[in-house]
C-alpha cells in the first residue's frame, strides 16, 4: 500500500506545486498509516522533494519523455500506481495534470475528482473536499472506488516542512506509442504565468484601451506579478486570450489579486475568488468587486496605479 | 465525417447557487439552464465542418428529460440531430461510459466536447471517454483543424500553446479560441422552427455506476467587510498587503 504523488518539472525544476501536492499527498499518507511514494520525471534534484515529507522518490532519467505527452505520461503513473500498490494517486492542477489525470483515473479502475482543497475528511469513507460551481460552493465528494485519483487545487494546502530521510529509486517503465506528435511548443517567454503566479495583475474595460497597458505591465514587473484581464477586454482584442480570466476563462488562485478597472461581475469573480488577498482600484464605488475584495481604492486607475508604482518601488528599495 | 457533440446542461453563469434537503441537492429554483459555455465552443466549430467539409453534426446528452430544451437549443444553432441518454447524470466516469456506447454505436470519428462543465467542474469526462474508446485526446484545445482523416490541434499550455497531430478517432475538449467568442452562434428563427422537427432520440443507458457521489455542498464562509484605502495614501494599502495581508 501506498500513496503516489506525481509531480511536475520544468527544465528539470521543480516548482511549487510539487512541494505543495508532496506536502499534501505525505498528510493523506499519514491518515491512511502508509506510506508516500513521489514520481519525478527528468528532474535534476529529486531529494528536494524529501524536505516535504517523501520518503521514497521514484525517478525516471529519459530523454524520450523530455516532451509531455499525456497518454504516455498517464501510462508510467499507472505502472508507478501497480509498482507501489498505490491506494491514492494525487497530481497537480498545472494544464499537463489535469490533461492526464482522467486519463490514469480509466487506466486505473479509478474515481476521480479534481479542485480538491482539504485533506480527506475521513478515509473510509474516503471524502474530500472540492470546489465547485466554478468557485462559487464546495461539495464534498465521496470516491467509491477501490484506488482514487485526486488533482489537488493549487495553493489550496500550501507548503509543509517535514523533512524525512528519504531514498530515490531509479525507476525505468515502459513507455508506450501515443498515436499523437508534438510539433511545437511556444512559450511567452521571459513573462510570469498566471498559473504560477503568486501575484496577479488585472484589467479591465476601465482602462479604456490596449494602449494605456503600460500601468497594468509595469505594477506587475515591480511586483514580479503574471499579468491577466476580464472578457471583455481579450474579446475587444485589447489584450490575448491567454490573459482572459475569469468563469469561462483561466482561473486564478493566487495569493494577491490586483483588480484595475474591472466591474466584478459574477462570472469574472467566479474565476478569481480562490485568490486569497483580492484589491480593487475602480472609480465607482457601487461596483460589485468591492463587496468580494479584502483591500480597495475608489479612485482613478490612471492617478492610482502610478502613485502604487512609486511608492512599491520604494517599497521595495527599502525592504531587499 | 461523422462528429458528435457533447453538451452538458448547466445552470445560466449568472445564476445565484443554493442547496436544498440539507444542503444535499442543487436548489434548481429558478434557475436558468444554458448549453454550457465551453461546449458552445465545440459545437460552432462543428458547424464550420459542417458547412465547409460536410461533416455531419449529431449532439448527445446524458440526463433526463428536463435537459431537452438545451438539446433543442443546439438543434436550433444547427446540429443534424440529437440523442439524450435517458438516465441522470450522477459522475463523470458514468457519463463517459454512457458516451462510449453512444459513440460505438454510432460510428463517429470525431467527438467534440468541453473542457470542463461549469456547475460541477469535473474536468473529466472527455478524458475519460477517450481512454475508454481508446481514441486520441487532446485537453484545452484551442484550435483545430481536420484534412481527411488527419487532425492538427493547438491546445493551450501553461504560459504558451502546443500543436499538435493525429488521425481520427478523437476526442477533443475545447475552450475559447477553437472558435472567437464573436463567432459564437445563436439560435435565429429559422433555426428555432427547424429545430422542431430534427431528430432527438431517447436512448436507454447502458446503466453504468457511478464511482463518486456528492455526500454534501458547502457555501463559502461570509467575507469580511472590504478595507477602503484613500487614493491619495496609496502607501497605506502598501503597509496593509505587507503587515496584515502578508502577500507582499
Ligand atoms: C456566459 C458568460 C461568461 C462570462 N465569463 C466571463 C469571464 O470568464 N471573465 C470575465 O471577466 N467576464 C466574463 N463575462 C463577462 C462579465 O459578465 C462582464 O461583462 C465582464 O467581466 C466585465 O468586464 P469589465 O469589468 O472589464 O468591464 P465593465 O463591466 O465595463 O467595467 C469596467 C469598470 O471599470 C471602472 N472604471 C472606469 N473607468 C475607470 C478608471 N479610470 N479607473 C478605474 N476604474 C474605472 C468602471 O467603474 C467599471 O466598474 C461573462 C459573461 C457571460 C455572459
Ligand atoms: N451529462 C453529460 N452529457 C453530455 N456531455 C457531457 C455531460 N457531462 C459532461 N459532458 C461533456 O464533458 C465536458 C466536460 O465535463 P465535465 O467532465 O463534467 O467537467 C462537457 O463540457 C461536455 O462536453
Amino acid at each position: 500500500m501506498s500513496v503516489l504523488v506525481y509531480t511536475e518539472s520544468s527544465e528539470g525544476k521543480f516548482k511549487k506545486a510539487a512541494y505543495e501536492v508532496t506536502s499534501y499527498g505525505k498528510k493523506v499518507a499519514e491518515q491512511l498509516g502508509t506510506n508516500l511514494v513521489v514520481l519525478a520525471i527528468n528532474s535534476d534534484d529529486p531529494a528536494a522533494l524529501y524536505a516535504y515529507g517523501a520518503e521514497k522518490v521514484l525517478n525516471i532519467a529519459n530523454d524520450s519523455l523530455n516532451t509531455f505527452n499525456a497518454k504516455v505520461y498517464a501510462d508510467i503513473i499507472k505502472q508507478a500506481a501497480e509498482k507501489e500498490q498505490a491506494q491514492v494517486v494525487i497530481v497537480e492542477s498545472s494544464s499537463n495534470s489535469l490533461y492526464l489525470a482522467p486519463i490514469v483515473a480509466v487506466n486505473l479502475n479509478a474515481g476521480y475528482t479534481n479542485n480538491v482543497v482539504t485533506l480527506p475528511s475521513s478515509t473510509a469513507p474516503f471524502v474530500v473536499k472540492r470546489k465547485a460551481f466554478s468557485n462559487k460552493a464546495f461539495n464534498n465528494t465521496e470516491i467509491h472506488s477501490d484506488i482514487k485519483v485526486l488533482s489537488l487545487a493549487k495553493n489550496s494546502f500550501g507548503l509543509v516542512e517535514n523533512n524525512v530521510s528519504g531514498s530515490t529509486e531509479d525507476f525505468s517503465p515502459l513507455i508506450i506509442e501515443s498515436g499523437l506528435t508534438s510539433e511545437s511548443v511556444e512559450r511567452t517567454t521571459g513573462k510570469v504565468t498566471i498559473a504560477d503566479a503568486d501575484i496577479v495583475v488585472s484589467g479591465g474595460r476601465g482602462l479604456k484601451g490596449p494602449e494605456n497597458w503600460g500601468i497594468v505591465e509595469e505594477l506587475a514587473e515591480v511586483l514580479g506579478a503574471a499579468t491577466a484581464c476580464s472578457k471583455p477586454v481579450s474579446d475587444l482584442g485589447w489584450r490575448p486570450h491567454s490573459e482572459h480570466v475569469g468563469q469561462t476563462g483561466k482561473p486564478v488562485a493566487s495569493n494577491l489579486y490586483i483588480a484595475i478597472g474591472i466591474s466584478g461581475a459574477i462570472q469574472h469573480l467566479a474565476g478569481v475568488n480562490s485568490s486569497k488577498v483580492k484589491v480593487v482600484i475602480n472609480t465607482d464605488p457601487e461596483a460589485p468587486f468591492f463587496k468580494a475584495a479584502d483591500y480597495g481604492i475608489v479612485g482613478d486607475a490612471f492617478e492610482v496605479v502610478p502613485k502604487l508604482i512609486e511608492k512599491l518601488k520604494e517599497f521595495k528599495a527599502n525592504n531587499s | 465525417m461523422k462528429i458528435l457533440v457533447c453538451i452538458s446542461h448547466v445552470p445560466d453563469t449568472t445564476s445565484k447557487i443554493n442547496f436544498t434537503e440539507n444542503d444535499s441537492k442543487f436548489d434548481s429554483n429558478g434557475v436558468q439552464y444554458v448549453i454550457n459555455p465551453y461546449d458552445e465552443f465545440a459545437l460552432t466549430r462543428a458547424m464550420w465542418f459542417k458547412e465547409k467539409q460536410g461533416a455531419s453534426v449529431t449532439v448527445v446528452n446524458v440526463g433526463n428529460a428536463s435537459t431537452e430544451p438545451t438539446l433543442r437549443k443546439a438543434l436550433a444553432i444547427g446540429a443534424d440531430d440529437a440523442i439524450r441518454v435517458n438516465t441522470e447524470a450522477t459522475d463523470g466516469l458514468s457519463v463517459a461510459k454512457e458516451l462510449a456506447e453512444v459513440v460505438k454505436n454510432g460510428g463517429y470519428d470525431l467527438v467534440l466536447a468541453g473542457k470542463e462543465s461549469i456547475d460541477y467542474n469535473g474536468g473529466m469526462v472527455p478524458g475519460m471517454l477517450a481512454t475508454l474508446l481508446d481514441f486520441n485526446f487532446v485537453n484545452a484545445c484551442i484550435g483545430l483543424e481536420v484534412d481527411g482523416d488527419k487532425a492538427t490541434i493547438a491546445r493551450e499550455i501553461d504560459g504558451g500553446k502546443e500543436t499538435l497531430s493525429c488521425n481520427l478517432p478523437l476526442v477533443i475538449a475545447g475552450q475559447k479560441g477553437m472558435v472567437e467568442e464573436k463567432d459564437l452562434r445563436i439560435p435565429n428563427m429559422r433555426g428555432i422552427m427547424m429545430a422542431r422537427k430534427k431528430p432527438l432520440n431517447v436512448v436507454a443507458p447502458v446503466g453504468a455506476n457511478a464511482v463518486t457521489t456528492t455526500v454534501s455542498f458547502e457555501k463559502p464562509a461570509a467575507k469580511a467587510a472590504c478595507k477602503l484605502v484613500d487614493a491619495e495614501h496609496v502607501e497605506e494599502l502598501i503597509d496593509l498587503l505587507h503587515n496584515e495581508a502578508k502577500v507582499i
